[in-house]
């Protein structure tokens, strides 16, 4: 079966004042057509770094240097900027955490919008201004017309994520990257926003890759979890599995930070004792031994992915060989 | 002021929020009246001015009377007519150079800015050494070796005049390029050019205009300056600066105040105005002012 996105092997690296940084150490995941991936993990390890390599976006100092990215079967890493511009926009698209930055401060949302459908679809002014009208009313604006003149600093976060997604899928994407769409907005625009970006990615048949730390948003949203940790996936697999049967007791501890209603009244909040380790790409065995409350001498081995069902890996001796109660 | 109603705020374009706040601004709303009757003046100056400004048409060194109602220079001109003429010649070296160190600058530092890397280690060198080289000393040789005259001063002070704006354009690019909307147009898979110019530049437009105001005052007086020491405009044609020439004599300085005082005059107010402009400009530009 060919994946709408395959990675292999990706390894990201930051120069640093002190030599290089491995922030995504040889990652392998693939995503199909038409699902929903989530990407949790704590902040720091190496989400969105991930998804920029992907994107071809990272920064200055930040550098792929192993592994491939193949989007359709053709690889991105291997492309000019130019063939990249192809793809980015048209085929693949992504979605920032803070949308009052994403937008152009000197020009109307129109003009953003209809000039990013004009350089992929090459209609005319009119038709690419009919079709922004109609991409903004389907991202549930109320007045789509007035919007198209309004500059970005007279709309709320909320409506200026909207009008991202709008320009996202301009061009109707087959895949869309959101990373954290909605930690600048308050909690119900939250809802709004992922409920919206539900109903699109079901509309379009389009796959959405969705990096959060939110696990309720997971459990709303997603088809397939992959759970990160200090650069590596070390845990991966369908939803319901990963609720119902976290594997690696990172993903149990993530899981046991949310307070439900059901709790009882008197329980405590925990949190994960520690910190992600700096410096990770030194550790040669599980990477949350030292925050583990079950870690053995086996955890300073490298680790493999242990498959524990069909599509549900985890990076844990430990709990493969039984040592965990479940 | 009347209050308005916020539709109307919201509703209005980028112009008419830019001269709303503009307006705001008493001194400024003057010196552009300033500026903008001595740019008419100059302007229209063959029309205006009562006689041609090189031709001898009165007594030497004549007082202002009702016939030159700014006197007359030592070889008999009308300082009216030459005052007009000078104007005319200073702004156009003014608005020639700034605008040539502006492109100059603009397009340098976007490059430095926007590419990193090796580019913005040759041109951030360069700037620096235009930067560093005595000034007035480097106008003057470049004076000295093309010929001294109009064409040459405007491209000398063009040359360097963009080291300042070149580096303002470079600091911009630098904060623009990592954010979001700049990130969300390479993911949009928007070609470089429309990321350069339509959206980046748009950006710093605000920034280059206030300091391309400081430029345009600046190189009038450096031209002035010029003039002044002879490496100039060439006479005859006047300008501001090789009219002040003439205040190099003892007696006319003191003597013959028509001939220096009026020239003197027109560079300070267009200067001041120029500069009060920029002021105004910088406030009212901001787009990330609410107000």
């Amino acid at each position: 079966m060919s994946h709408l996105l395959e990675v292999r092997g990706l390894t990201t690296t930051f120069k640093g004042d002190y030599g290089k940084n491995i922030s995504v150490d040889h990652i392998d995941f693939s995503i199909d057509k038409g699902e929903i991936v989530c990407v949790v993990g704590e902040s720091g390890c190496g989400k969105s770094v991930t998804f920029l390599s992907v994107m071809g976006l990272l920064g200055r100092g930040g550098r792929v240097t192993e592994g491939e990215v193949l989007f359709e079967g053709k690889n991105l890493l291997a492309m000019t900027e130019k063939e990249m511009d192809a793809v980015r926009g048209d085929h693949m698209t992504m979605i920032f955490q803070d949308p009052l930055t994403s937008l152009n401060p000197v020009f109307t949302v129109g003009n953003q919008i209809t000039e990013s459908i004009r350089t992929h679809m090459h209609l005319s002014k009119e038709e690419a201004k009919k079709r922004a009208i109609t991409l903004l009313e389907k991202v549930g604006m109320t007045d789509p017309e007035n919007v198209m003149k309004k500059y970005p600093h007279t709309l709320s976060g909320g409506m200026r994520q909207r009008v991202m997604i709008a320009m996202a899928l301009s061009c109707d994407p087959k895949l869309l990257i959101a990373d954290e769409p909605t930690t600048a907005l308050d909690v119900t625009i939250q809802a709004q926003i992922m409920k919206l970006l539900k109903e699109l990615q079901k509309e379009n048949g389009m796959s959405m890759v969705l990096i959060t730390h939110d696990m309720g948003v997971v459990a709303n949203m997603a088809d397939r979890v992959l759970v990160m940790y200090a650069g590596q996936i070390i845990e991966e697999g369908p939803v319901k599995e990963i609720f119902k049967n976290p594997r690696h007791p990172y993903t149990r501890a993530l899981l046991d930070t949310i307070p439900t209603i059901r709790d009882d009244e008197n329980r405590r909040l925990v949190s994960i004792p520690g910190m992600v380790p700096e410096n990770y790409d030194d550790m040669k065995g599980c990477r949350f031994a030292p925050r583990c409350a079950y870690r053995r001498k086996e955890c300073d081995n490298p680790q493999a992915d242990y498959e524990f069902s069909e599509d549900h890996t985890a990076k844990c001796i430990v709990m493969k060989e039984g040592g965990i109660p479940s | 002021m009347k209050k308005r109603n916020k539709a109307d705020i919201t509703s209005e374009s980028y112009l008419q929020t830019v001269f709303r706040r503009f307006k705001r601004h008493k001194l400024a709303m003057g010196s552009l009246i300033v500026v903008i009757l001595l740019g008419g003046a100059a302007l229209f100056a063959p029309v205006i001015a009562p006689y041609h400004p090189d031709e001898i048409v009165g007594t030497f060194s004549g007082a202002p009377s009702m016939e030159h109602l700014l006197g007359t220079d030592q070889i008999g001109r009308d300082v009216l007519s030459r005052l007009l003429y000078a104007t005319r010649i200073s702004l156009l070296v003014g608005i020639m150079a700034t605008l040539i160190s502006t492109v100059v600058g603009v397009i340098l530092g976007l490059i430095a800015g926007y590419f990193g890397g090796v580019a913005d280690m040759i041109i951030m060198r360069f700037t620096d050494m235009v930067m560093s080289f005595p000034y007035i000393l480097l106008v003057l040789v470049a004076a000295a070796i093309f010929k001294p005259g109009l064409w040459s001063i405007i491209l000398i002070l063009g040359f360097v005049d963009w080291p300042g704006i070149a580096r303002l354009v470079r600091g911009n690019v630098l904060n623009l390029r990592e954010t979001n909307f700049i990130k969300g147009n390479i993911v949009a898979g928007m070609p470089l050019r429309h990321i350069l110019f339509s959206e980046i530049l748009p950006n710093t437009v605000a920034p280059i205009l206030v300091y391309a105001t400081s430029v345009l005052a600046l190189s009038m007086l450096d031209e002035a300056a010029l003039s002044f020491l002879g490496m100039g405009v060439q006479p005859p044609t006047a300008s501001l600066g090789n009219m002040l020439n003439g205040a190099e004599s003892l007696t006319v300085l003191t003597k013959q105040p028509w001939l220096w005082i009026p020239a003197g005059v027109v560079i300070v107010v267009l200067v001041m105005a120029i500069n009060f402009i920029g002021d105004a400009l910088r406030d009212a530009l901001d787009p990330n002012s609410k107000s």
